[in-house]
């Protein structure tokens, strides 16, 4: 009879346990994912600054400054909800990070324009922003995946469908592009 | 922290004990006195740990940055502070031309983050951020806490015993020829001797607690660093660096040597291994912090099915 009791205490202990810290991953999971935001606005509005400051010597570049704001006014207006809208977010951003990768390239091939310090301050905020995006999507992913193996781990898989705990998508770089390590020539011309 | 007090609980009412087997005070008042003033010390020290560390080693806070390199810095904390996923830190400079960096602070939600400026001038952007990554590890295991505690307890035990010394040589236990009539069993004998022990070691303790503690660490922060920049080559080539300007920090004091990323005393005994070394450094063998670094990034290349030659920096 005691021995049940006991029983019973230790499991219940578990089970509170176990439930907790599911919904305390869930709950860092979700937050997460709104850095990302945080850090995807910031950058959206960096970027009108960035290119008011080389427009006036990159008059022969339009094409690449207009590439830019193209697919910043595009990934400001992704605004979809759902499981679709990691989807079309990240597609929207990584097109953006493309355009401004290649904008960072052009900008290397004036060498007036890198001299004023002006633009080496916004290459600095610029590589911030893009490391900050890098990172905060890093921070997603690992707890997205902890959160992840917790729930479908024994025995902790007992208690998940009580916290309704659910498997999360990770952020994955879709473009194939993305994915290639960028050549960059460094020669001057 | 408890441990600290009990410590010196032990240490007071022991004196009592022996005190009133002379037949005098039979109010355990040093026990009380002392426990108190463990207490207090323990207590202020956690309060005021950071501030004092920070203040002795002559950091400035950096609120508004100017020049690039303190842009980049701040820019950098940021950046570790998201990998980490805590709140961004406190950002201090000291005026310093030695590299060196360290962490202090509660928790988290109160934290500092020092460097020197001869860290901002030699490092790259990428080892800088291996550094302050490491440093946001310390952050984030709470070992600031530790470690700052530890470093204002180990001055309190020393301070203590100096007075205490002083004052039963001053005060006197009567020297007498044997106990008065009360039989004081083999038990009692042991814990005599214990606490004389315990007396004399005890300053050594707290040091050494410090040190165990610091080096352990050290490897787990290091990973940390890796694990928030996925760049443990990073931090290889800022500690061979760091390890190549090797002359001391002046700036930094002996009490805060076990918070920094490197040993800013610039001591031998950090760059040897064997017993002594492994009982009395604050920081592991250099060289085995790098070889651990570089086998992480190595085996990262080889997964990622990069070449070892190309990117592997010096």
């Amino acid at each position: 009879m005691w021995v049940l009791l006991v029983l019973v205490v230790i499991v219940g202990l578990w089970m509170v346990g176990a439930y907790n810290g599911l919904i305390s991953l869930k709950n860092q999971t979700v937050n997460a994912f709104k850095q990302i935001d945080v850090q995807l606005k910031r950058r959206h509005d960096l970027i009108p600054k960035l290119v008011n400051a080389v427009k006036g010597a990159m008059d022969y570049e339009r094409s690449t400054l207009e590439a830019v704001i193209q697919a910043r006014n595009q990934a400001v207006k992704v605004n979809a909800s759902g499981p679709e809208a990691m989807k079309q977010v990240s597609q929207a951003e990584n097109a953006l990070s493309g355009a401004l990768s290649r904008l960072l390239v052009t900008v290397e091939r004036y060498p007036d324009l890198k001299a004023t310090g002006n633009i080496a301050q916004l290459q600095e905020e610029l590589t911030s922003t893009e490391n900050r995006i890098a990172f905060s999507r890093q921070l997603y992913n690992d707890t997205a995946t902890q959160y992840n193996t917790k729930q479908q781990q024994f025995p902790t898989t007992l208690v998940a469908g009580l916290a309704h705990a659910e498997r999360t998508d990770l952020w994955e770089i879709e473009d194939q592009a993305e994915r290639a390590v960028p050549q960059v020539d460094l020669s001057r011309r | 922290m408890i441990g600290f007090i009990l410590f010196f609980a032990w240490l007071g009412f022991g004196g009592d004990y022996v005190w009133s087997l002379e037949g005098h005070h039979p109010f355990p008042w040093v026990g009380i006195v002392l426990t108190v003033v463990a207490i207090i010390t323990a207590w202020h020290t956690y309060k005021t740990g950071p501030e004092k560390v920070l203040w002795a080693t002559g950091a400035q806070e950096l609120i508004d940055p100017q020049t690039d390199a303190e842009r980049q810095v701040t820019n950098v904390v940021d950046e570790m502070a998201i990998a980490a996923g805590i709140p961004r830190p406190r950002v201090w400079i000291i005026p310093d031309d030695d590299p060196n960096a360290f962490a202090t602070g509660h928790d988290p939600h109160d934290s500092h983050i020092a460097v020197t400026r001869g860290l901002l001038k030699m490092c790259t952007r990428d080892e800088l951020q291996a550094v302050i990554a490491h440093e946001l590890g310390h952050v984030k295991n709470l070992d600031v806490r530790l470690m700052t505690t530890l470093a204002a307890l180990v001055g309190a035990v020393l301070l203590v015993r100096e007075g205490m010394g002083r004052m039963m040589r001053g005060g006197g236990i009567p020297v007498r020829g044997g106990r008065k009539g009360k039989s004081a069993g083999p038990l009692l004998a042991i814990l005599l001797a214990l606490w004389v022990i315990s007396w004399i070691i005890a300053p050594l303790v707290t040091q050494l607690l410090a040190l165990a503690v610091s080096r352990r660490r050290e490897y787990l922060a290091d990973a940390m660093s890796a694990q928030f920049t996925r760049n443990p080559l990073a931090l290889a080539s800022a500690l061979e660096k760091i390890e190549g300007a090797a002359a001391p920090t002046t700036s930094i004091k002996s009490g805060a040597a076990h918070l920094c990323i490197c040993d800013p005393l610039g001591r031998r005994l950090t760059n040897s291994e064997g017993w002594l070394a492994d009982r009395f450094a604050t920081h592991p063998p250099m060289s085995m912090r790098i070889s651990r670094l570089k086998g992480m990034g190595y085996a990262q290349l080889k997964k990622e099915g990069g070449s070892f030659t190309s990117s592997a920096p010096v």
